[in-house]
């Protein structure tokens, strides 16, 4: 037996967990429940939250594409410069929202390096597009996609690969029959912190792809700008938020995700 | 609260070593007038301030910026000020409904809407009803911002119905995009037009003094020299305090 847990480290355990909480609880008690309904059936909260919902999925469904390709070139492919391209990659991590949205700005806004000529070339533009919500959000929730991913693959190890290889299966079955089942679980766990993250985005969305009901205006969006007039609102509308993917992650939790 | 400190504690500098030798102060140094104003005034009023604290001697005037709703109700809750000056006439009204103004309220400034592009105006935009066209991007504020609901009545008293791209928090984000070009124009005040200087072209609107935001001034109930605080009234009425005013954009008052 290890004996009583020493108050060195109940203390702040428990003084962490009541910060964590206690906003949470006194969001609940703030919370004007009388007017939680009518708020919900509202056109632009319909909206924002059809919007959330579209670009969170979308956002899944582009790391998913794409992430996991990248994911496995980091984890299983000796090249020069991995390491380098391993930290770039994961840059975005760390960076402020807006920092992000800006950066967006410089490379696909419409005088951007890649956007400008893409005007030129086309017409089209990105900014104030739903696209450019779902690019915004891509860029803030890969990186998390891809850390998960390339950590499942490298601790499933590469032993089974070898085996598959050694029985004559070429790389793409190998990677498709053996490798991509093993790392099922990061897959998983690496899809729900993209989706979390591009739930809550903001900073980026905001100053890359605009703000618009029905177009770009994603929840959290929608919240910042009822802050400035209605406080009110905005505590109902981040009480929807914090439902609706409290609700989620439950869900996913008791279906896929196994306790470890 | 945006306090200047510097004066206060160049006042206060002053002030101890002379009270260690129980001198009489109360010969007029370091008398002290505190001015409650809009966060829109900030430039302008430290102007006039500095203008004021030149044109007599051992006054230090001591503005305080914040939004008009709070320094409406600071009025009213009896805090320390001897003039206040809002950026509207409801907020101004609160404080005159709570008997915390003495003399005034006077109209001194306005703030009409006006439309910007970036230098190079790449719309081609000459007048504010261009804007009805689809090929042009443009950004406004949030409706739930008094630029957003100016900009609404505007839009909507010209006719225009071609939507604006994005509804943006404030009026610096509006001016952003267009500093940048992500938005061939925006409608900001034509305070925000003065102060981005080359940054921008503007346009002015039609009619856009009908939903112009209105600056009133007053002197207020509690203030501890009301000759002094009238003093200040009456240099931002001035011509000279006037000229400053329309230097930073905004339009007179009367």
């Amino acid at each position: 037996m290890l004996g009583a847990p020493p108050a060195l480290l109940l203390v702040p355990a428990l003084v962490a967990a009541t910060f964590l909480v206690v906003p949470l609880v006194t969001l609940v008690i703030a919370t004007p429940w009388s007017r939680f309904f009518e708020l919900l059936g509202t056109e632009a909260v319909r909206d924002a939250l059809g919007i959330t919902a579209l670009t969170s999925v979308a956002t899944v469904v582009v790391c998913l594409l794409l992430g996991t390709p990248l994911a496995w070139l980091l984890a299983r492919v000796e090249f020069r410069g991995r390491s380098l391209l391993r930290a770039a990659v994961t840059v975005p991590l760390v960076l402020p929202p807006v920092v992000a949205g800006v950066a967006l700005v410089t490379a696909l806004g419409r005088n951007g390096l890649i956007g400008g000529l893409l005007r030129d070339l086309t017409g089209v533009t990105i900014p104030y597009t739903t696209v450019a919500v779902v690019l915004a959000h891509t860029f803030a929730s890969m990186p998390f996609y891809v850390l998960a991913v390339e950590g499942a693959l490298r601790s499933s190890g590469e032993e089974y690969d070898v085996v598959a290889a050694s029985l004559g299966a070429t790389r793409w079955t190998t990677f498709r029959r053996i490798t991509l089942p093993l790392a099922l679980p990061g897959v998983l766990a690496g899809a729900i912190l993209a989706w979390a993250r591009s739930l809550g985005e903001f900073g980026a969305t905001i100053t890359f792809a605009g703000n618009y009901p029905g177009t770009t205006q994603t929840m959290p969006s929608l919240i910042y700008g009822a802050l400035q007039s209605d406080p009110e609102v905005a505590r109902t509308l981040s009480m929807i938020l914090l439902i609706v993917s409290v609700a989620i992650l439950a869900a996913l939790r008791n279906r896929w995700l196994v306790r470890p | 609260m945006n306090i200047r400190r510097v004066p206060v504690l160049a006042t206060l500098a002053l002030l101890l070593p002379l009270s260690g030798c129980s001198d009489d102060t109360s010969n007029g140094e370091g008398t002290t007038l505190t001015v409650l104003a809009a966060a829109s005034l900030t430039e302008t009023f430290t102007t006039l301030a500095d203008r004021f604290e030149a044109d007599h001697e051992g006054v230090t005037v001591e503005l305080a910026f914040d939004s008009s709703a709070t320094l409406a109700r600071q009025a009213v809750d009896g805090a320390p000020g001897d003039v206040l000056a809002t950026a509207d006439e409801a907020t101004m009204q609160t404080a005159v409904d709570g008997e915390a103004v003495s003399g005034g309220p006077e109209v001194f400034a306005t703030n009409v809407a006006v439309l910007v592009t970036p230098p190079d105006n790449p719309a081609g935009l000459t007048s504010f009803a261009d804007l009805d066209d689809d090929a042009v991007t443009y950004v406004v504020c949030v409706d739930s911002a008094p630029c957003g609901r100016i900009a609404a009545g505007l839009l909507d008293a010209a006719g225009i119905t071609h939507e604006p791209a994005s509804l943006e928090v404030d009026v610096k984000a509006v001016l952003a995009k267009v500093t940048s070009s992500e938005a061939d124009a925006g409608i900001v005040y034509a305070t925000d037009a003065v102060s981005a200087g080359d940054a921008v072209t503007s346009i002015d609107i039609d009619r856009a003094e009908d939903q112009q935001n209105v600056y009133p001034i007053a002197t207020l109930e509690q203030s501890t020299d009301a000759a002094l605080a009238g003093e200040f009234l009456a240099l931002v009425l001035s011509d000279a305090g006037q000229q400053v005013l329309a230097d930073a954009g905004f339009g007179g008052g009367g």
